[in-house]
């Protein structure tokens, strides 16, 4: 077991690799030289040069994919080339509406969908089956911003129950908070809601035709304990994992809500990023998103012995 | 023994009565209506993919004008006779943008299904055949899987300028490691069949054998993968153009028309609305021929992934 779990993990470091090589190579083919943008317009090509060699942007690519990596490690991600500050502070300062928003949105989502996928299941084919896997069809079509338009549009600004957009902190109240978060988790939410009551009613589909649900039926449990007990705790596993995997949907899909409610997250970071071709923001905020997904992965890999003792490793 | 077994049947043992007709026989229904009762899913969604192409083939037709000509004096005009879905705050007619506009998205939904399918086809028979390549392959493709698609193709975007084709390029790439992995599974899972057997231990050579044995068996789930690809590459073209890293915005395409309307939605949302409505109706007819084309194809393959 233990030699699992540090063969897992270990197992992440090329993964890992990949992604920073990735990165790196980014910023080496990006056109454009930061040497000359650094030392501004009335640099001689001699000033260029000096900025160069002092930044060690001469040296072999390796060379410099290693020294990179080693002052990744330590948490230094380097400057951005258009505010001059540390990646990471910007990173810090942004972090809080976007964790905020896919926290919101992962509990809504799971809340929602899980259910669904389970009623699915256990009316599978009825007219209420139809209306839930419809409902997941459309989930996946319907794009994150035409969903969040459609939201603000009825509830913000038809309804005005809620505000049209804006953050607030948390520090300011627990309701301010949510109230700026519900419609962008709802809109963020749509594909995520629907990938997982999708793969819900799969897995419980399966579990509900096995021998032990029809002894918890024939001795006379209640349907919901059967339908939520017995059943969906053998469903676990591969719910757990679409949840997972399905985190790359909420990051790709907050980059586009945090435009539309206008709220300062990461996202938001990430399309000024790209608008000015701050590359070493641009590498700091995927790296740090793909450093994130990678982790949620191994830690639900190795949730599968707790959730479903039948595996052992 | 035979003589036993071919006697007829003695004449006192009483004749089965004649069975009522319960279940009216099944009359399997042929022609158009028959595939549409059989396929709902791929019949509905063919329709509508049917439809858009053809709006896109005959864009300079159906379009009312221009849809490039700025009118400064006819701004963000309402719906009307006029303008059926508007215009926009240079004066564009929408509805002729629109049009031109599904030009792009299934220009770039078509390209990148096909481009991602062949590159992960390539890849993944690769992958599943050559043993010392397979874990380094495998690799990478887990660190590209490890970036969100649509955060990778932001990324490649600010490499190059905006074009139709840079924007392909970008989503190709972060479609492939999906589609290479899925091919790699279905080519591990077929080399264990006794036909691959037999045709190893005929002599076949390892390149024909996957041409011949093993490509024919990986086109039907990759077929059902293409779908969902062409969906997803439509959506995220949609998205970079939206935050501005996709298409330039000279060329009218749904996610741009989008873009323009974002800074005066609140007070025109017809802008927002009706290339919205169009995206996700493609998006839709799509997502439902891959539906459709899994269940009639391979139910069992395509389901796993």
């Amino acid at each position: 077991m233990l030699g699992y779990i540090a063969r897992r993990i270990l197992a992440t470091i090329p993964v890992m690799g990949v992604v920073a090589f990735f990165v790196f190579s980014l910023l080496y083919i990006a056109p454009g030289d930061p040497a000359a943008v650094i030392a501004g317009d009335q640099a001689t090509p001699a000033d260029v040069e000096r900025i160069r060699q002092n930044l060690g942007l001469d040296r072999p690519f390796l060379v410099r994919f290693g020294e990179w990596t080693w002052h990744i490690l330590q948490g230094d991600m380097g400057k951005s080339i258009f505010t001059a500050l540390p990646v990471w502070t910007m990173i810090e300062q942004r972090i809080g509406p976007t964790v905020s928003l896919m926290v919101v949105t992962l509990l809504l989502a799971v809340t929602v969908a899980v259910p669904m996928g389970v009623v699915a299941a256990w009316k599978a084919g009825s007219w209420i089956d139809r209306v839930i896997m419809g409902f997941a069809v459309f989930g996946f079509s319907v794009p994150v911003f035409v969903v969040a338009y459609l939201l603000a549009y009825v509830f913000a600004l038809e309804l005005e129950w809620l505000p049209v957009q804006g953050y607030t902190p948390l520090a300011a109240g627990f309701w301010p908070w949510l109230e700026n978060l519900i419609l962008p988790s709802i809109a963020l939410g749509c594909v995520y809601i629907a990938l997982i009551a999708r793969i819900t009613r799969a897995a419980m589909l399966e579990v509900l035709s096995q021998d032990y649900i029809k002894t918890a039926r024939a001795k006379g449990l209640a349907q919901t304990s059967i339908l939520f007990v017995h059943a969906l705790k053998n469903a676990a596993v591969p719910i757990v994992t679409v949840i997972g995997i399905g985190i790359a949907l909420l990051i790709g899909g907050a980059v586009v809500t945090e435009s539309v409610f206008v709220i300062p997250g990461l996202g938001r970071l990430t399309i000024d990023a790209i608008l000015r071709r701050d590359y070493p923001v641009i590498q700091g905020v995927v790296l740090l998103f793909s450093f994130v997904y990678v982790l949620v992965n191994l830690v639900i890999d190795l949730l599968y012995t707790v959730l479903d003792p039948r595996i052992r490793y | 023994m035979n003589a036993v077994l071919a006697a007829a049947p003695p004449e006192d043992l009483a004749a089965a009565p004649e069975l009522p007709d319960i279940l009216p026989p099944a009359k399997p229904r042929r022609g158009l209506a028959g595939f549409v009762r059989r396929h709902p899913a791929i019949a509905a969604g063919g329709t509508l993919v049917l439809v858009m192409l053809l709006i896109a083939v005959l864009a300079p037709y159906l379009g009312r004008v221009d849809p490039t000509a700025i009118a400064p004096g006819r701004r963000t005009r309402p719906p009307s006779a006029q303008f059926w879905f508007g215009s926009d705050m240079l004066g564009r007619d929408i509805y002729s943008r629109i049009v031109y506009g599904a030009r792009v998205s299934l220009i770039v939904g078509f390209s990148v299904a096909l481009l991602a399918s062949f590159a992960g086809l390539v890849i993944g028979i690769v992958s599943g055949f050559v043993r010392w390549a397979d874990p380094i392959v495998m690799r990478v493709m887990d660190g590209l899987m490890s970036i969100p698609p649509i955060l990778l193709a932001v990324a490649l975007m600010a490499l190059t300028r905006g074009s139709v084709g840079n924007v392909i390029l970008a989503i190709t790439i972060a479609e492939v490691p999906r589609v290479s992995r899925l091919v790699r599974a279905v080519v591990l899972s077929l080399r264990e069949q006794p036909y691959v057997d037999a045709a190893v231990a005929a002599g076949t050579r390892t390149p024909m054998i996957m041409l011949r044995h093993i490509l024919p068996n990986t086109l039907s789930p990759l077929t059902v993968q293409a779908t969902y690809i062409c969906a997803s590459a439509m959506i995220i073209e949609a998205i970079l153009s939206f935050i501005g890293a996709g298409i330039p915005p000279t060329i009218p395409s749904w996610g741009n028309i989008m873009a323009e309307g974002r800074a005066l939605w609140q007070v025109k949302p017809y802008i927002v609305f009706f290339p919205a409505i169009f995206l996700s109706l493609t998006v839709l007819a799509v997502n439902l021929l891959g539906d459709g084309l899994r269940d009639a194809l391979d139910p069992r393959m395509a389901k796993e992934i």
